[in-house]
């Protein structure tokens, strides 16, 4: 049984109840301890300083050439906070509701309210590192709104939130790793979990320059290796973004919660032609100034200029005139969808919409809309050639974020003891759909003020049975080891024809297309056997160059190919059992008369957590989730 | 579309490199430097060789992680950009590229067109932090910030470390990014407590790494992704004689 330790009582009281009863370990004794984190994004970054502050000895591994280059440098538009800076009726319920809703109803209340109540500490912590946020001309603090919500709570550093956040993280890892209490190994990556009588004791690590193989030895582990959306090959994501590390934990016991929950961005920049190896996000704050819309014409060949307003169709407004262009992520993106596979697409592909500023230049004025958006509209400039104060931006919906991943519970800890996942690559808060600018927010929270309180509470509760670096360790730690070298001997011996990037590539397109936006039984089943079909390509026909003793990219690609191929396997398993429509999980086969979600409480109230069986299979455990505090209610944005 | 590439080869560290060439003529214009670099390692695999170690991540000009030189120009013929928001388009058809690792001392080659830039995360090591620890921050709204001052912090902060203004500086000098924390951090009223010690430190670290000298020539700004400025340069400089004098 999967027990999510949710503490008991109101919930305003249950992190503090938690907080209070949490068992610590006297100073002195902190340095006995090894912990060892994996990731230096916000999550990893944070959780790692933390926890050296507080004096246990950590252990940091991240494959990039420096800790700063983790891919929440990436984010733009902003985190969220319930401060209510602007007597706009925000409130830590209020946050806590909103996150809930717009996660549609599958995430835990006990979590989504913490995440809520610590937001406000996060912003203290990043003004206090200098992380240079917007103010206004009085010195205060400056706020903006995001889609899904009716208040201004998101606080922004100009275009470029998420590196401000992680040079603060950055920054604050750096001044640690100065000290006595961490390490920092940047280009190693990790390839296994080593476990001990069904507990987490440490990590297999690829030094990605010389291509040697070490164990490491730790008392708990920590995972924040990010999101994985880049399994569609196409997406916002950085290019070496990948699921290997929870991918390897999985099939070490641990359990992957909702693999299925991938949001699509409704404001990326759509693909042009197959070359491509990204998709570039524009940020969803575009959309506070932004109008979308599409021609009415079916294959209108007019330019935009031209189009008279009467024939333009402002589509999310038409369908949601209380939230019109900041509708949720997931109702925007599937409403673009909706409108370019009815053939009103448009761009060279026909397969993007417009966000028009044209309203918004003439109200404010173009300096007004450059402050705001100068640095996104030079990127859109650079990109594309086009200038967006003369001609509407093009768009289009794009892979963009895990909500699924590692399950954990309230602690933030797997079923593997001693387990620990944080930020995007677990499961925890934004249920079936995350709202713009709380996931900044979920990474840092988790690591600057979950993690340090739950894996202390965690190693006191081992404490006096401390694992040891004993005979036993070495020996899982010697096998681990040689089946990883296997591995990668193995991939390396394919000598096939077909390059990991050509595999991924193919991967995306049978995603993108059968599991993506919207899903249905059939294609999802003739996915499943395609998928099934690459797999065995692959161990066929893959092509490595050179050896595993040297910096090899194309190894490195492969091995995250390999574990992306068999998660798309179960992220098809996962979509196929829910049939329901909830958040950015849109089944065809359930929808209202007028193409709504139909979400359905009574048989799918629950998280879906897997457990790895060996060779694709895969069995199905439920965390049901109870909601004490709030209604359900049918998500309207109306 | 097409290309004649010279293309920087170097097994490793200490081995001798030399130019190697490939022609492309099948290219679109649209393609990103990486997406053309992609192509052509797909189709040197497939023929048996070994293709070429380059970085990129992010994609979009704010991870800091690409960077070469092409024929000459660090990073990219277009002011402020990053090799990889440079586009084929912004090449002649039929036009002959030189692509080159960054070069400098400080960042020695690992392969190819990979460099190790060790160096900057060293310097930033030295005291590009403010000491806070998770927990001591007060209420965000009670420490007033100017618009002004926030804007000129965050126009210093922008910094995605990619090593351009080294990579550009005859001195292989590091003044620009060095400056550029040191400024972020010191001009707030939060990272005041330790000015003096981050840019004694800083600077002393920058110079234990072999970087050069500045001799304010300006190339440096020039080639920043993030268009951070020469002012940086003298604002540090007056900030290390200040704690000097003390
Ligand atoms: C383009 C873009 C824009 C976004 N904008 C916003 C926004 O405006 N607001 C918002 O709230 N959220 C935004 N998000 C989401 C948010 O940025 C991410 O969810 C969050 O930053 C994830 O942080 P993380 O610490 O979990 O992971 P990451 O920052 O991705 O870090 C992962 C780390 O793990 C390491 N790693 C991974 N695997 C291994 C391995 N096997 N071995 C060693 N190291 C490994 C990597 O090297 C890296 O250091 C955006 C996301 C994208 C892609
Ligand atoms: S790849 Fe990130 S800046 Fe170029």
């Amino acid at each position: 049984m999967l027990d999510s330790r949710i503490p008991d009582g109101p919930l305003e009281d249950k992190w503090q109840k938690y907080k209070a009863h949490a068992q610590l370990i006297n100073p002195a004794n902190r340095r006995n301890y090894k912990i060892i984190v994996v990731g230096t994004g916000l999550a990893g970054a944070s959780s790692a300083a933390s926890l050296a502050e507080l004096g246990f000895q950590v252990e940091v591994f991240t494959f990039h050439d420096s800790a700063r280059r983790a891919h929440s440098v990436a984010a733009q538009g902003g985190v969220n906070a319930a401060k209510d800076y602007k007597n706009d009726g925000d409130s830590v319920w209020r946050m806590f509701y909103d996150t809930l809703k717009g996660g549609d109803f599958r995430a835990r209340e006990a979590n989504v309210y913490r995440l809520a109540e610590c937001s406000m500490a996060l912003i203290d912590q990043a003004v206090a590192q200098g992380v240079p946020f917007a103010r206004e001309y009085s010195g205060y603090l400056s706020n903006r709104s995001f889609g899904g919500v009716q208040v201004s709570r998101t606080f922004y550093a100009r275009g470029q939130t998420g590196q401000q956040l992680l040079l603060g993280a950055y920054q604050a890892l750096m001044r640690q790793n100065a000290g006595s209490n961490l390490t920092l190994h940047t280009r190693h990556e990790m390839l296994d979990v080593i476990t001990l009588n069904g507990e987490a004791k440490g990590v297999t690590i690829r030094n990605l320059d010389t291509g040697e193989l070490t164990s490491h030895h730790c008392d708990a582990l920590l995972l924040a290796t990010g999101g994985y959306g880049k399994i569609y090959y196409l997406s916002t994501l950085a290019m070496n973004c990948n699921a290997t590390a929870i991918w390897r934990a999985h099939r070490k016991g641990a359990f992957m919660a909702a693999p299925s929950w991938t949001q699509f961005h409704p404001t990326s920049l759509p693909q042009l032609g197959d070359y491509q190896s990204k998709l570039t996000l524009m940020s969803e704050s575009l959309r506070n100034d932004g109008r979308i819309w599409v021609p009415k014409l079916v294959n209108e060949k007019r330019a935009p200029k031209d189009i008279p307003e009467a024939e333009r169709d402002y589509y999310l407004e038409r369908r949601y005139p209380s939230f019109g262009n900041l509708a949720p992520r997931d109702i925007s993106s599937r409403a673009a969808k909706e409108r370019i596979d009815a053939g009103h697409g448009v761009g060279p592909m026909k397969n993007a919409v417009y966000l028009d500023f044209k309203d918004a230049l003439n109200r404010d004025g173009q300096p007004a809309i450059a402050q705001r958006y100068g640095n996104l509209f030079d990127m859109y400039q650079k990109i594309t050639g086009m200038n967006a104060y003369k001609e509407p931006m093009m768009i289009a919906p794009a892979a963009h974020f895990s909500m699924g991943g590692l399950w954990v519970d309230y602690r933030l800890m797997s079923n593997l003891p001693g387990l620990f996942v944080l930020g995007e690559a677990n499961f925890s808060d934004h249920g079936a759909n995350r709202l713009g600018a709380n996931s900044l927010l979920q990474s840092c929270v988790d690591g600057y003020f979950i993690a340090p309180s739950t894996v202390m509470d965690y190693l006191a509760e081992v404490g006096s049975a401390k694992s040891k670096k004993d005979a036993t360790w070495e020996a899982a730690a010697a096998l681990s080891k040689a089946e990883v070298s296997k591995r990668l001997e193995h991939l390396l011996k394919i000598k096939g024809n077909t390059t990991a990037e050509e595999f991924h590539k193919e991967l995306g397109q049978i995603l993108y297309v059968k599991c993506g936006l919207s899903r249905n039984q059939t294609d999802m089943e003739a996915a499943r056997e395609a998928l099934l079909a690459l797999q065995k390509r692959f161990q066929k026909e893959l092509l490595i160059p050179g050896n595993a003793s040297e910096i090899n990219f194309e190894l490195e690609k492969a091995v995250r190919v390999e574990d992306y191929l068999e998660m798309a396997i179960l992220i098809v398993e996962d979509a196929l059992q829910r049939k329901e429509s909830c958040g950015a999980h849109f089944r065809q086969e359930y929808q209202t008369e007028d193409g709504e979600a139909l979400r359905n409480d009574e048989d799918f109230k629950y998280v879906s957590a897997w457990e790895y069986k060996g060779d694709n299979q895969y069995a199905l455990h439920k965390e049901h989730l109870n909601f004490e505090f709030v209604e359900l209610k049918s998500r309207s944005y109306k | 579309m097409k290309l004649e590439l010279h293309i920087w080869r170097q097994a490793g560290p200490n081995i001798k490199g030399y130019f190697e060439g490939h022609t492309l003529d099948d290219l679109d214009e649209h393609m990103s430097v990486p997406e053309m670099l992609d192509h052509l390692n797909t189709k040197i695999i497939k023929s048996g060789g070994n293709p070429v170690a380059f970085e990129s991540d992010c994609r979009e000009g704010i991870c800091g992680q690409c960077g070469f030189v092409i024929n000459g120009d660090v990073h990219s013929p277009n002011k402020g950009t990053t090799t990889c928001q440079t586009h084929l388009r912004s090449f002649q058809d039929g036009q002959t590229l030189y692509l080159e690792p960054f070069r400098a001392g400080a960042f020695p080659i690992k392969k190819d067109l990979v460099i190790d830039r060790s160096a900057f995360d060293r310097i930033i090591q030295a005291g590009g932090y403010i000491g806070v620890n998770t927990g001591q921050a007060a209420e965000a709204n009670t420490l007033l910030i100017n618009h002004e001052l926030a804007e000129k912090a965050f126009d210093a902060a922008a910094c995605i470390g990619c090593g351009a203004c080294v990579a550009t500086c005859k001195n292989a000098s590091a003044m620009l990014f060095t400056s550029a924390k040191v400024n972020h951090l010191s001009m707030l009223p939060q990272g005041k407590p330790e000015a003096s010690n981050r840019v004694k430190n800083m600077v002393a670290q920058m110079d234990m790494e072999g970087f050069g000298s500045c001799s304010a020539t300006g190339a440096c700004e020039v080639v920043c992704p993030q268009g951070i400025t020469m002012t940086n340069i003298a604002e540090m400089n007056s900030r290390w004689l200040w704690q000097n004098l003390k």
